[in-house]
């Protein structure tokens, strides 16, 4: 079961971070700051597993940020290896060349697509195509809503 | 004018944009005051700005760790618009920030139901999806009935996530089973992968949890293991059948198969691979084909450049160390190389491998070998490997040692190895050995001579306690020295002023027990009527100075005064009192020595003196078993032997409680009750005290037990095979160890220091109402669901019933059993135990014999 996801910069600034289990907001910044400081000093040939307060958290570099999984101590490294390249590919499918860029201003967007794969820390969703339809259908209702609410009349009616 | 504010408000709010602009730019004051901003936008009534201001906080709370719970009502509010953006904001900022706490949950039931039931398939997914996150037990319990819909819905985007939430449903609220299982079953068999393999993931969990209740699922797994092409789906097939198979074995054997041709495969996922090894590895070990085709596959990973995979192949050669230690050992060049990988990780898994790898022939090797690389590396590492070196050898009394000379200066090398952080255990081991195994203290000696006398070494804070176990063994054992002047002074040379005044009272101490040796040898010698004495001393092959001229004794003790005069007036009162004993024992016999030179009186006060002192050190220390206490003898003449029954049962509400809250400690608890059984196996081992000095004993315990220290329990004997030997000597009074108590050149069987092992079919029996209550209610539910399932499969009600008829059984036992505890008969209770043991295995092999017959 996968406890938690984050993904760092380079610089160690938080781009993004899910959590599947309860962790109190002090909780939250602790695990951040020291898995931070693990990761971010790690060399690059390492292998990409940490052991860390019995459990294994998983990450991969891609570019300027690192995506980091954490996992039980059971649960298979290599599948949630898979995992992370799996969802970096529909963000870049999605985006269209992902940058961390895009990530930043489009935050909201990366959790959306989040919950698309995972739930309740486990995945759900392993064909690109079908999350990629799913985003974008929920992206129109998102539009569609948001034209409605940009038209005069409706400014006005609800104004009024 | 509200509303006129609101639109004024909405044309000029920050969106969510703006406000990661802002941040890029500048920083913390730039938060709290859109913090600001935002509290005020939030508290509007219009829906849009209330959810673009609700946005705005969700990503700060996200990644700038401000806290959200504030407005968890407006996140409320947001959602029931019926705008699908606004519930998508409002639904992701409860999911972030709800917790059980959270005031409003209360709101949000009836919001998720509506949601729930929508029509539109996102919104369902929506709720579904906050569902999982923040699932507590009253909204399991109230949505229940809708996620059963759900399950069976048309739509696979909403089934699949149904199917996701039920995990968490089971886990909050157990009697969903009795709904929703059914349901569960049937997308087993579902087509889909996609939807299999969220049902797989679900079961994965469940079965992580309680195994046994979805042995009766096997058939359908095994469908699938054989089957389906999809990695994910197979990876968790195959942890769902790791864990049945441990507790089943002969699924293991058909499972076997199906693993290895996953295995053959050509071009199998990596993941995938590693899976099937860890499945083999961990329940399928005794498989044979399986298990060399997984070794094969390892040494692939071994060798491959990906340090992923090298670590992994490492990990894995663990988990198989302990029962198959030829895979391990073929690998070994393998092994020593990851030792000088650069990643950390990877050596951590070479070194606990070659540790694993230890044993009598080769430890000398690998000591060198590891020692080596010790040196080499960086600090944390260092230790690492001193600590991997110091575990196993000292495990079980040094059972591995053969050569304790050796072992001994290879303690003093780790002394001096630059980066030694491990003071506290080497001390402990030399002290350890110095009492335990007589023939060692010579090379104990020489050792700790050499570290005493190096003063860089005093320098060094980590390697105090080394030193003061250095020093102790050297006082007390300083007959074997060869020059006890030269220990004398090391003791006290200037620099020990860098140590701790606790150690310096150590040392001090030890240079009392030299100068004590000393002087008796002085005096000893002199005796004209001794010659025997020195020729005996000679003769038992010890190293020992006879040769003290008046000179040289006279050299020590002014040195000894001189070094203490300045003692005599330090802080510290431990080395203050320390110091001025010695002085006053010095002034007492100073002029006694001189009287020595010149005549040969024999029988001076002096000498009685000396030879008092020296009765005092000449109690040999030896190792205290922890069980001494209990096993001190009672004194004759004391009748102990009423029955303290009635006791009991006033006692055991005190005791229980405290049994319980010890039962996570390393303490091992107990009852009146069980100190008192002594059965026929135990009285035949040669051992302890009579059952009236137990009673005696037990009520006192009654009274302070949690004051005692941990106790070898009687079920320890009984279940330990041939440790006869090892109860019998206890604590053998001091001056009176007996020969038999060494072994001759090898260790000692002495008392095993650390108590430990609880007896497995004792706590358990407790466990069903201290803890995992939910999990035995879940378990149960999901037996009986299974059981009134009704698909048809007549043989498959079968097994359910003997599940549940075992279950009921093992709870008829527990049940009994603890009926039993009340009226404690002395054997009885053992042989009961026995016989439930014999009962629940029995139940337990005649399960099996179904489960073979549904898997053709």
């Amino acid at each position: 079961q996968i406890h938690f996801v984050l993904l760092v910069s380079r610089q160690g600034k938080v781009r993004l971070t899910k959590w599947y289990s309860p962790y109190t907001q002090k909780e939250r910044s602790k695990v951040i700051r020291e898995l931070s400081g693990v990761i971010l000093n790690r060399g690059p040939k390492l292998c990409n597993f940490v052991e860390w307060r019995g459990y294994k958290v998983v990450y991969k570099r891609y570019a300027s940020l690192y995506f980091c999984m954490c996992i039980d101590a059971e649960d298979n490294e290599l599948e949630v290896l898979e995992i992370i390249h799996h969802y970096v590919e529909i963000l870049d499918r999605y985006f269209g060349s992902v940058c961390e860029l895009d990530l930043i201003f489009n935050f909201h967007k990366a959790y959306y697509i989040l919950d698309e794969l995972l739930i309740a820390g486990e995945i759900q969703e392993s064909s690109k195509k079908t999350v990629a339809r799913i985003i974008s259908a929920q992206d129109q209702m998102v539009e569609a809503a948001k034209e409605e609410a940009g038209s005069i009349s409706y400014i006005i009616a609800q104004a009024s | 004018m509200a509303s006129s504010n609101s639109l004024m408000d909405s044309l000029f709010q920050r969106s969510l944009e703006d406000l990661i602009k802002g941040l890029r730019l500048g920083e913390s004051t730039f938060i709290s005051r859109s913090l600001e901003e935002i509290r005020r936008e939030i508290k509007l009534t219009d829906l849009s700005t209330k959810s673009v201001a609700l946005q705005k906080l969700s990503y700060l709370a996200a990644l700038h760790g401000v806290d959200m719970a504030w407005a968890a009502f407006h996140a409320v509010e947001v959602v029931s618009s019926s705008r699908f953006a606004h519930k998508r904001i409002g639904y992701h900022a409860i999911a972030q920030s709800f917790s059980d706490q959270t005031p409003v949950m209360l709101l949000i039931t009836n919001q998720l139901r509506k949601d729930l039931n929508s029509s539109n398939e996102h919104e369902v997914s929506l709720a579904l999806e906050c569902l999982a996150r923040i699932g507590t037990d009253d909204l399991a319990r109230d949505l229940t009935s809708e996620v059963f819909t759900l399950l069976g819905s048309s739509k696979a985007l909403v089934r699949k996530k149904a199917i996701g939430v039920v995990l968490r449903v089971f886990d909050k609220y157990p009697d969903a089973v009795k709904v929703c299982f059914k349901r569960l079953v049937e997308n087993l068999e579902s087509s889909d992968p996609q939807l299999l393999s969220a049902v797989v993931g679900v079961f994965c969990e469940l079965t992580a949890k309680d195994p046994r209740s979805y042995l009766p699922l096997a058939p359908e797994f095994y469908k699938i293991l054989v089957d389906s092409r999809n990695n994910w789906v197979l990876i968790k097939v195959l942890k769902i059948f790791a864990k049945l198979a441990s507790i089943e074995p002969r699924l293991a054997k058909k499972v076997a198969d199906p693993v290895c041709e996953h295995m053959r495969k050509q071009n199998v996922g990596k993941s995938l691979l590693f899976e099937c090894i860890r499945t083999v590895f961990s329940s399928l070990s005794d498989q044979e084909t399986a298990l060399k085709l997984a070794v094969a596959k390892i040494r692939e990973f071994l060798v491959d450049d990906d340090p992923n995979l090298k670590y992994l192949g490492l990990h894995a050669l663990s988990i198989v160390a302990p029962k198959h230690l030829w895979a391990v050992l073929e690998n070994k060049e393998a092994v020593v190389k990851a030792m000088s990988d650069e990643d950390p990780n990877v050596k951590l898994e070479a070194l606990h491998l070659l540790m694993a790898m230890v044993n009598e022939d080769n430890v000398t090797e690998i000591s060198r070998i590891l020692m080596n690389y010790a040196l080499k590396s960086d600090p944390l590492f260092c230790n690492e490997i001193i600590c991997s070196v110091l575990l196993p050898c000292s495990r079980n009394s040094y059972e591995i040692i053969v050569d304790f000379d050796w072992y001994l200066s290879l303690l003093g090398e780790m002394a001096r190895v630059p980066h030694c952080q491990r003071g506290k255990e080497i001390e402990h081991q030399l002290i350890d050995i110095g009492t335990r195994v007589k023939d060692a203290r010579l090379e104990l000696v020489r050792v700790s001579r050499a570290l005493l006398i190096d003063p860089a070494l005093l320098g060094n804070q980590f390697l105090y306690p080394i030193l003061s176990a250095a020093a102790w063994a050297s006082g007390e054992y300083v007959e074997f020295s060869k020059s006890p002047y030269e220990i004398a002074e090391a003791l006290l040379q200037p620099r020990t002023c860098l140590l701790p005044d606790s150690i310096r009272a150590i040392y001090i101490h030890s240079a009392f027990k030299v100068l004590v040796f000393s002087l008796g040898a002085y005096f000893s010698a002199q005796q004209p009527t001794s010659p025997p004495l020195a020729q005996e001393s000679t003769s038992s092959g010890h190293s020992m100075v006879n040769g003290f001229t008046y000179n040289s004794i006279s050299s020590l003790v002014n040195m000894i005064e001189l070094g203490l005069c300045s003692l005599s007036g330090t802080i510290d009162v431990e080395v203050q009192e320390r110091a001025k004993n010695i002085l006053g024992f010095i002034g007492m016999i100073k002029h006694e020595i001189a009287e020595k030179a010149t005549s040969q009186n024999s029988e001076t006060e002096g000498h009685r003196a000396i030879a008092f002192m020296e009765d005092v050190f000449s109690e040999e220390l030896g190792p205290v078993s922890s069980t001494a206490q209990e096993k001190v003898p009672l004194p004759e003449g004391l009748e102990l032997n009423e029955n303290l029954e009635g006791l009991q049962e006033i006692c055991r509400e005190v005791l229980e409680p405290m049994a319980e809250s010890d039962y996570s400690s390393d303490k091992v608890s107990f009852s009146v009750a069980k100190l008192r059984i002594r059965d026929q196996e135990e009285a035949s081992s040669s051992l302890p005290p009579p059952l009236e000095s137990s009673s005696l004993l037990a009520e006192h315990r009654k009274r302070h037990g949690l004051y005692y220290l941990s106790s070898q329990k009687s079920e320890d004997h009984n279940d330990r095979e041939g440790n006869d030997n090892n109860t019998s000597n206890e604590y053998p009074p001091a001056n009176e160890i007996s020969v038999d108590s060494f072994k001759p050149k090898k260790k000692i069987s002495k008392p095993r220091p650390v108590v430990v092992k609880l007896d497995e079919g004792d706590e358990p029996k407790r466990k069903p109402d201290a803890s995992s209550s939910n999990d035995e209610s879940l378990s149960r539910a999901i037996q009986t669901a299974l059981m009134g399932k009704g698909k048809g499969k007549e043989k498959e009600k079968e097994i359910v019933k003997e599940n549940h008829e075992m279950n009921v059984d093992t709870e008829n036992i527990e049940q009994s059993s603890r009926r039993e505890k009340k009226n404690k008969k002395n054997g009885e209770r053992s042989s009961k135990r026995s016989s439930r043991r014999q009962r629940g295995k029995e139940a337990s092999v005649t399960k099996p014999v179904e489960v073979p017959d549904l898997l053709l």
